[in-house]
């Protein structure tokens, strides 16, 4: 089913917060909204669900506007960041209670939530209460709940916030799986970037209620528009640069002025990928110690202090960290090989700049 | 009975404090006990003793006496009208205070809470400057043949008014402390006002709601101020039992006030044990 929101404002007392906001979500997307905590993103959610009205704006389904068509109607299935079971229902009422409010036959009831409980392996708990389920087991309920009428679109905000880290890259997996076989649109909000970029095909980015950037998960990451977005998803080194005598510079770094004059300023961003380190002190431009290595998997995080203490964030593989004899503490030597314009002294966002050859970009690098 | 509810449904007792009891902890417990053997046990015990001093068959004489017999059931009829008007009552006014917000909300909280903070008596006497021959509509009443002070009409508003705080009270704090996300679970899934307040919210307050209902129904059945105003005290027709009590007790009867005030005493017990297996039952439910 296919979304559009249209300028839409919602104000609570006076702040706005949602503020005039624009975006479309295709028939059978999965979408993220992500932004930080009170940037919109949950009232977006609820806005599209018929929880709030709009104060001005249009919400539209299938080209319809839908601003006036009660909850019930809007046929969404809706799962709640503290999951809302019913406490004095069983699994199998909670995931019954849709049909039941609809008035199928009880036959077929049983039968819908038979089918439900295999496809989230709940059998075997169909006759529990909530408090005797654990996190993830109460968030499949919530699903369940919220898929059996057979909804159009499956909203879900912040699914992922509650249950621990093995429950969550689990649920990641599953809820991709999900949208695979029922092709069911889904918009889920998060504050977590490496959950909207693992699971996402699309990801609109919220800030103070304003959409930032809409994209792919490479988009946003590899082409941020604004230095929020750049700083937002995924990490970034940020700079602000000074041109002095023809070049733009911080501390000890060095780069080209832009056509800037002396005396006027830039600000640029780069990946920790862009960040390439030796082990060799003269094997590149910059010297460094390397102040603390973060293990993060298959990939680690360096953080190098330069002489005048500025920190550097860079990222290596496991091999090369071991080939290259990598340490906490010792002296390394750094060259930038790309890196983005943020914002020149008067003009927001320019483009990608490379500096040595072109960048192969590396997804995934969220933390 | 006048104090304010606690919300004891809903928030459990913190664990006690564990560790080794000093002389101190014994003679707090001990003053507990002492203080509420002399002013609550001893006095209930000393009415049934009083009641039955003369043996069972005065006794039941006096529960049997016509008027009596009058109070009862005009007491009952007071009871089944006020206590599910002030349920309905209690049940709106909670909701629409615990789940949304709205112009004049703290306005209603402070007015639920109005009855507790005035005079029972006072109560009374204002149905009686309202609703009295010399009231402010009185005459129109007079001439429409509508008689509400000195009957039972008049006894009625007067229990509404005291007993009006006792189920909101109770409500409001399990209301507030649920939200309102099972509600919208239910509206998402489809279900109407009416259906997710049937199968969602109700359910959900159901133990709160019944002892709001015992401890209003306690009140109704033991209220003798505001009552007292506006009753008239016409034996047999216009008393209710503590009416009942207090005019036998000032005819220097020595059995029958005692034994009419063992009915509202074992209401007392009754209603005491009610709230024990109700807290009992809501603190496993969790």
């Amino acid at each position: 089913m296919s979304i559009e929101l249209k300028n839409v404002v919602k104000h609570f007392g006076k702040t706005p917060a949602v503020d005039n906001v624009s975006f479309t979500v295709n028939e059978g997307e999965l979408i993220a909204l992500l932004g930080p905590s009170g940037s919109g993103k949950t009232t977006v959610l609820r806005l599209i669900a018929g929880l709030e009205g709009p104060a001005s704006g249009g919400i539209f389904v299938r080209g319809e506007q839908v601003n006036d068509l009660p909850v019930q109607r809007r046929n969404i299935g809706f799962v709640f960041q503290s999951y809302a079971l019913f406490k004095h229902m069983t699994v199998f009422a909670n995931i019954a209670f849709g049909l039941k409010i609809k008035k199928w036959p009880s036959a077929r009831i049983e039968a819908r939530v038979n089918e439900l409980a295999a496809l989230l392996d709940l059998k075997g708990l169909l006759n529990r209460y909530p408090h005797q389920l654990s996190g993830g087991q109460r968030q499949r309920v919530a699903i369940g709940r919220a898929l059996a009428p057979g909804p159009n679109v499956l909203l879900l905000d912040e699914p992922f916030a509650a249950v621990d880290a093995q429950i969550r890259q689990d649920l990641r997996q599953w809820l991709v799986r999900i949208h695979q076989d029922l092709k069911l649109t889904i918009i889920f909000v998060t504050h977590d970037q490496e959950e909207a970029m693992e699971v996402s095909d699309r990801i609109i980015i919220f800030s103070k209620g304003r959409v930032e950037q809409i994209g792919s998960p490479q988009e946003v990451y590899e082409k941020p528009v604004n230095e929020f977005v750049a700083r937002f998803v995924g990490v970034m080194n940020v700079l602000e640069l000074e041109v002095r005598q023809g070049a733009a510079r911080h501390e000890e770094l060095e780069f080209p002025s832009h056509g800037l004059a002396d005396g006027q300023k830039m600000r640029i961003g780069f990946r920790p990928y862009a960040v390439q380190v030796s082990a060799d002190e003269a094997a590149y431009r910059y010297r460094a110690v390397l102040r603390r290595t973060y293990f993060l998997g298959v990939m680690l995080r360096l953080e190098m202090e330069l002489p005048s203490g500025l920190i550097i964030r860079s990222r290596i593989s496991k091999e090369d960290y071991a080939r290259h004899g990598l340490a906490d503490g010792r002296p390394v030597s750094f060259q930038i090989k790309s890196y983005r314009v943020l914002s020149k002294e008067d003009e927001p966002f320019g483009g990608e700049v490379s500096v040595a050859h072109s960048t192969e970009a590396c997804l995934g690098d969220g933390i | 009975m006048s104090a304010l509810p606690n919300p004891i449904l809903t928030v459990p007792n913190p664990p006690p404090r564990q560790g080794k009891r000093g002389r101190f902890h014994w003679l707090l417990v001990g003053v507990a006990v002492l203080f509420s053997t002399v002013f609550l046990v001893l006095p209930l015990v000393n009415v049934f003793v009083q009641a039955l001093s003369a043996g069972l068959g005065p006794y039941w004489r006096a529960l049997v006496d016509p008027d009596t017999l009058s109070a009862i059931r005009l007491t009952l009829m007071i009871a089944v009208i006020t206590v599910p008007l002030n349920a309905v009552f209690g049940v709106a006014a909670s909701w629409a205070i615990a789940k949304f917000e709205f112009r004049g909300r703290t306005f209603l909280l402070s007015l639920i809470d109005l009855p507790f903070s005035i005079s029972p008596v006072v109560a009374g006497i204002l149905f009686v400057l309202l609703f009295g021959a010399n009231g402010l509509l009185g005459h129109w009443l007079e001439v429409h043949h509508i008689k509400i002070i000195f009957a039972l009409p008049g006894m009625v508003f007067a229990t509404i008014f005291v007993t009006f705080p006792y189920v909101a009270r109770e409500l409001i704090p399990i209301m507030r402390s649920q939200g309102r996300e099972q509600e919208e679970a239910a509206l998402t899934l489809g279900a109407n006002g009416w259906e997710t307040f049937w199968h969602v919210t109700l359910p959900s307050i159901k133990w709160g709601l019944f002892y709001g209902i015992v401890l209003c129904n306690a009140r109704a059945m033991g209220e003798f101020g505001a009552v007292a105003v506006v009753s008239g005290h016409i034996a047999g027709l216009t008393d209710t039992l503590p009416l009942r009590v207090e005019k036998l007790y000032n005819e220097f009867d020595p059995v029958a006030p005692f034994a009419v005030a063992t009915l509202l005493a074992l209401l007392a017990v009754v209603t005491m044990v009610l709230k024990a297996a109700l807290e009992w039952k809501t603190r496993h439910e969790q």
